[in-house]
């Protein structure tokens, strides 16, 4: 794969001076009462993968969509590549940009190919339509009509049409949302691929392996506004715990008498359901073994994994990214 | 837009220069192509239909009009030699029970009998044949009729014409007849532009409205403008589509009517051409209209059939419109479907150059400018 050559005639290499190239201040969006972006502060910096991940109605989608121009903030300020949009320079920057949306479907009648070439005729340069759909590892359906592919293929025709702008900016709204683990992996790849390429990049998920494995940062979104802002292990590592302990006891049991067992670094849970975070389970799990038979519960389930965002968020909320 | 290399996509720099609005277009047929549906109810069905109605209403000799000769007659026989050698009667010689069924049910039309039977309605004894009747050979009859039917009062007049001649009276007057039923003036050939015109509309307006909501429901109108897409490139997309698939419902319709019924096209090509593509864009204009904002396929729908139901009526695509009342007339006249189908019949039937419908394309251009222009105010592209 050659990802990383500008294709096009005569561009002139992407300014090196301005290295912001997404910046929103103060954001803020409102559906009616609902409040979908609180104030949101953000930057993310030329040439790195930014993530944004949050439980579904965080606003990360309204975020991006913001960013994207496609919906104007109720207040605030949106800067893409150094502009703001309707300011007469919509359709310039446009050029510059990628963009995949969550929901978007393509016309089913219309064949792989055809697709590609179509959104390559909105743009005056970029790659070229074998290329993009080779880059996605769609060469065999090149010639299918969109309605016979798989949901992981539709998602690689969106990405695919993304990119053939040859983008500046990219901007992924839950690439892999409602694909199983291979299809999903296999999109992964492509977008370890683009890195590469030196592209910016904004996504949004929920799921935080995916933001661990791509994303340079992450920001954790919720009800509108970032609550954490950093790398993944830093992140992770500000848990200050490595490992984490999740079980369920029959009958009550306070949180807070888990606090003081050796090794924890954090106790969160709700509904029977707890989560430790621990230093080694190996230290902690004799002892919250003996504490659990002593109170006179009964273990219904035990896991440890490595700790990972979704025990940041857990920590940071209370509440597990997929409860929303 | 740069030239345009014919290198076929092998490696980065092969990159043709795609134009977006033949794209768009290229797009739009090809969706509507693939639909085989699509295909069915705009070429096939309007083609089954002209058959049909073709058929229906082919120019038959005029029928026969049926006439009941009382068997009781003592000329009766005679009577019917007469009348049979008419080409527009048919004498049936029947006892006086069936005359009155039959003319009760409309399947005589006149029933003679004889003169002083006592007539349990419509008599109807002219009175010079009274007259007759006492100076000349006993040949008097009692005409039974429903005065209030046009057949009855023309069966009467041929009948009684056809009588005096077979027995005798002179003619005062030779009269030669040239009966006219040539093409142009059948019913097929009103109907060809009807249909026409009809399938622009239909087409026109379903193809653009079913399209445009169902990629807003998509999201794909959104994904489009988040594209350096020009937004009037997708709508003229969807307009220059529409004629691509004009050419050819009209190549199947005038082909059809051509060659099965004879339908010949009397004026100018151009004139013709640029009435359809009148139309064509009218409609085109009035689908975006329609689609503006709905964001369902259903909402879409509703107001598709309540655009096209007044026209479907009363722009006179299966007869004239001459029929509705007087008071409906200004209404129908400004109905786009109605100025497009009698432009069409102006062309087509009569020969007339195209500044001879200029009310009628200024009713087309009004519709189409007036529509488009408010489509893209109102138009909802997420």
């Amino acid at each position: 794969m050659r990802l990383g050559v500008r294709d096009q005639d005569g561009l002139p290499p992407p300014s090196m001076g301005e290295a912001v190239a997404l910046r929103c201040r103060s954001l803020l969006k409102r559906y009616g009462e609902v409040t979908a972006v609180d104030g949101l502060d953000l930057e993310v910096v030329r040439g790195e993968c930014f993530g944004l991940l949050g439980p579904n109605g965080a606003g990360k989608t309204t975020t991006v969509e913001i960013l994207e121009g496609i919906l104007p903030p109720d207040r605030g300020v949106a800067e893409v590549l150094g502009c703001r949009w309707g300011t007469g320079g919509d359709r310039a920057l446009r050029q510059r940009l990628g963009i995949q949306l969550q929901e978007a479907r393509f016309s089913e009648k219309l064949t792989v190919r055809e697709t590609v070439r179509l959104f390559r005729s909105f743009y005056r340069s970029g790659r070229d339509v074998e290329t993009v759909i080779r880059m996605v590892g769609l060469e065999e359906k090149a010639t299918a009509r969109v309605g016979r592919l798989s949901g992981g293929q539709k998602q690689r025709l969106a990405l695919s049409c993304s990119l053939v702008g040859n983008p500046e900016v990219l901007f992924l709204d839950e690439p892999t949302t409602g694909l199983d683990p291979q299809a999903r992996f296999r999109v992964w790849e492509i977008i370890e691929e683009l890195k590469r390429t030196g592209v910016t990049a904004l996504m949004t998920t929920h799921y935080m392996e995916e933001a661990a494995r791509l994303c340079d940062r992450v920001a954790i979104m919720d009800r509108g506004r970032i609550i954490a802002l950093g790398r993944p292990a830093e992140l992770v590592d500000s848990l200050g715990a490595e490992q984490v302990i999740e079980f369920r006891v029959s009958g009550d049991l306070d949180p807070g008498l888990l606090a003081g067992l050796p090794g924890v670094r954090g106790v969160s849970g709700r509904d029977g359901e707890i989560s430790l975070a621990v230093l080694r389970v190996a230290e902690t799990l004799p002892s919250l073994m003996t504490e659990i038979e002593s109170l006179g519960l009964e273990l219904h389930r035990l896991a440890t994994h490595q700790a990972t965002l979704e025990d940041v968020f857990l920590r940071l909320t209370g509440r597990s990214l997929r409860e929303g | 837009m740069r030239l345009r290399r014919n290198q076929h996509g092998r490696g980065p720099r092969a990159a043709r220069a795609l134009n977006p609005l033949v794209e768009l277009t290229l797009a739009r047929v090809r969706e509507f192509g693939r639909e085989p549906e699509a295909i069915f109810w705009v070429f096939v069905f309007p083609v089954l239909l002209a058959l049909a109605l073709g058929i229906a209403f082919r120019d038959q000799p005029p029928e026969k009009l049926r006439i009941g000769v009382d068997d009781r007659l003592a000329e009766a026989e005679g009577i019917v030699a007469i009348l049979s050698r008419s080409e527009s009667l048919k004498p049936l010689l029947l006892a006086p029970g069936p005359i009155l069924q039959g003319l009760r049910t409309g399947d005589l039309v006149l029933g003679i009998g004889p003169a002083e039977e006592d007539l349990p309605r419509g008599e109807s004894i002219p009175a010079g044949a009274r007259d007759r009747e006492e100076a000349s050979p006993p040949h008097a009859y009692s005409f039974l009729y429903d005065a209030g039917r046009p057949e009855g009062r023309l069966g009467r007049l041929i009948v009684e014409e056809a009588l005096q001649r077979g027995w005798g009276r002179q003619d005062a007057v030779r009269i030669r007849e040239k009966k006219i039923t040539q093409a142009g003036w059948r019913y097929i050939d009103f109907l060809i532009p009807g249909l026409i015109g009809l399938n622009l509309m239909a087409s026109g307006m379903w193809g653009i409205g079913f399209n445009v909501v169902d990629a807003r429901t998509k999201k794909l109108l959104k994904l489009l403008t988040a594209t350096p897409m020009r937004r009037s490139h997708f709508l003229l997309g969807f307009m220059l589509s529409r004629l691509v698939f004009l050419i050819l419902e009209v190549a199947a319709l005038v082909g059809f009517g051509w060659l099965v019924f004879g339908v010949k096209v009397h004026g100018s090509l151009p004139a013709l051409a640029a009435v359809l593509l009148l139309g064509a864009v009218t409609f085109a204009g009035l689908g975006v209209l329609v689609a503006a904002r709905p964001r369902t396929i259903e909402a879409v729908s509703g107001w598709m059939n309540f655009v096209m139901l007044p026209m479907w009526l009363f722009s006179g695509s299966f007869f004239a419109t001459s029929r509705f009342p007087d008071a409906l007339q200004p209404f129908i006249k400004l109905l786009p479907l109605t100025a497009l189908n009698d432009a069409l019949r102006a062309v087509m039937n009569e020969g007339l150059p195209l500044y001879a419908c200029w009310s009628e394309v200024g009713v087309l251009l009004a519709w189409g400018l007036l529509s488009f222009a408010v489509a893209l105010k109102i138009f909802r592209w997420q």
